[in-house]
């Protein structure tokens, strides 16, 4: 283990990002996410790496875009409204089949909303914000800790399946302080045949596009990408799973959402409930099979989260609706407390069933 | 704690997440404690989320006014700072902490009550330094944003305060071992540690001297167990 530092979430992301071997960022300052930009501004002169504050989020994506179809890892980073700004770049970066790193410190919403954490933006991050059919690789930080070890890890199964990840915090994970370990990263260098780096006369031109006037060939692209968004699935879902060996309730929570579940689960014990958590830290792919395992055993669950109930959707679909799931949710800013989902487990666990 | 004398103001400055906030609030508590009518007030315009007005509760029970930007802790974090803060350097009949932002941008908000500060010249400026923070792990780094902070608002520092913690984890073996950075920061700014701080268990641990013992305030997403 190396030597520990004391970390803002916003940082922590940044500088493992160098450490994975980005040297391209393109932003635009938007709270609670700017310590990330500030911080790219103060290392990447200091490296030979590009920082570039764009004149807005469409152009920072479409900078991205651009890096991206050269091969070298690149990210830009916002928060909700500035996200919404880069739906269409994103659409056209998973068209052209790229890898890329987006970052959204998420914020209340919708419309400007405020400036407080949120998770509102899971349907945009799990269902495809922008136009057409693709996916991104979203994976959702519960400490600073991770916040480190999930954006290396965005980077690398980004350029693993050429689709673009997004690392889908929110306010809260990005300007808390925790400890953490940046030493072990290295970079994961992959190849990248498809990249436009210059033929120097030596091989076939590479093209990157997302245009497909033939329809039969834009169905058959449509077609290997989900292909691939298949093996994704197979593949790499993530989770974790606390106290879930005696569980008769399933508490299911990411990010901020799940750190303050754990603390109402051991709450919960201590009263003699038998209650788990089960953590997404993929949130596409969704880890539907923990879950259907689940409804085996317990007689319902809980979704906590920072929004009117959008990871609910999907819980219920890994389940087929066999159990009850009930929504346990603070939204404008506001982050459940533990009392409230106590409060929550607490009536589940009165229910007959 | 050291016998320096007691400052009329006391303005805590340093690298953002470094720890002023924490140590401002304690600080004030403790002139308080010790029987001095004393007020805070939090000039963070850079931080949206962490700041003083998360002890507002502690400070008020306390009986120590808070001036704050209004709109602190709202959806609508305006960048502008009230005007009864010019009450802290104008009248001088209490005794004032002072709560800067993190780095030289944070410290731009000082400037306009700086011309008062020095006129009246009984002020301790106290450069909050956290070893652990990846961009101040050493005496040099540290001393280069002591000295972007000091242009920024245009007052000399004139002591240092210790303060490297690397959050809930912090042990005294880890406070200990900054010890050398802190007075290595101290020869190459000619400026006094202080004192050290760390929350009231790890003080107990420390044999140190010139310690500050630091309450922090608990959040409920920290997690407890893992």
């Amino acid at each position: 283990m190396g030597e520990k530092v004391l970390m803002k979430g916003n940082e922590a992301i940044a500088e493992a990002a160098i450490k994975a071997g980005c040297r391209h960022y393109f932003g635009y300052p938007i709270t609670p996410q700017t310590e990330l930009a500030a911080y790219m501004a103060k290392r990447m002169p200091k490296i030979g790496g590009v920082f570039l504050q764009a004149e807005s989020e469409v152009a920072a994506i479409n900078m991205v875009y651009g890096v991206a179809g050269t091969g070298k890892r690149v990210m830009t980073s916002s928060s909700s409204p500035g996200v919404s700004l880069k739906q269409e770049g994103i659409s056209y970066i998973a068209g052209a089949d790229l890898p890329a790193l987006i970052v959204n410190v998420q914020r209340g919403g919708p419309g400007l909303g405020g400036i407080q954490p949120s998770q509102s933006d899971y349907f945009q991050a799990t269902k495809g914000g922008g136009h057409g059919d693709y996916r991104l690789i979203v994976l959702a930080p519960a400490s600073v800790q991770e916040m480190a070890d999930l954006t290396v890890k965005g980077f690398d199964l980004s350029d693993k399946y050429c689709v673009p990840a997004m690392l889908l915090a929110d306010g809260t994970m990005g300007q808390m302080m925790e400890p953490v370990d940046l030493e072990g990263i290295t970079e994961t260098k992959t190849e990248k045949p498809w990249a436009v780096t210059g033929t120097e006369g030596k091989r076939k031109h590479n093209i990157v596009n997302s245009l497909y006037l033939n329809p039969e060939k834009l169905e058959q692209k449509n077609f290997e990408r989900y292909e691939t968004y298949k093996t994704i699935e197979q593949n790499e879902c993530m989770w974790e799973s606390f106290m879930m060996d005696d569980a008769e309730i399933c508490v299911v929570a990411f990010g901020i959402a799940a750190r303050v579940s754990k603390n109402a689960v051991v709450a919960a014990r201590k009263e003699g409930i038998k209650v788990g958590l089960i953590r997404p830290i993929t949130l596409w792919p969704f880890p539907k099979a923990p879950l259907a395992q689940a409804a085996d055993k317990v007689k319902g669950f809980i979704s906590v989260e920072l929004s009117m109930g959008q990871m609910i959707e999907d819980v219920k679909l890994a389940i087929d609706c066999r159990k009850p799931v009930a929504l346990c949710n603070r939204t404008g800013g506001m982050i459940p407390t533990p009392e409230q989902v106590l409060a929550s487990i607490r009536n589940m666990a009165k229910e007959d069933t | 704690m050291a016998d320096r004398k007691t400052k009329r103001l006391t303005i805590f400055a340093g690298h953002y997440g470094s720890g002023k906030t924490n140590l401002a609030v304690n600080y004030a508590l403790h002139l308080k404690r010790r029987g001095l009518p004393v007020k805070i007030a939090d000039l963070d315009i850079v931080n949206p989320y962490f700041r003083t007005k998360d002890s507002a509760e502690i400070l008020e029970k306390a009986g120590i006014p808070l001036i704050s930007p209004a709109f602190a802790n709202t959806n609508v974090d305006l960048p502008a700072l009230p005007q009864e803060l010019y009450s802290l350097v104008q009248r001088r009949d209490h005794h004032a902490v002072l709560d800067v932002g993190g780095d030289d941008r944070g410290a731009y908000a000082l400037g306009r009550y700086v011309p008062y500060i020095l006129e009246e010249n009984d002020y301790e400026m106290v450069f909050v330094a956290n070893f652990y923070r990846p961009l101040t792990t050493t005496a040099e780094d540290a001393l280069e944003v002591m000295r972007e902070i000091e242009a920024a608002c245009g007052i000399p520092f004139t002591c240092i305060v210790n303060n490297s913690n690397l959050g809930g984890i912090t042990t005294a073996v880890d406070v200990d071992a900054t010890g050398d950075k802190a007075a290595q920061l101290s020869s190459l700014s000619g400026l006094p540690v202080w004192m050290t701080s760390a929350t009231e268990t790890v003080c107990a641990e420390l044999s140190l001297q010139n310690l500050f013992p630091l309450t922090l305030q608990e959040k409920y997403y920290d997690i407890k167990e893992r």
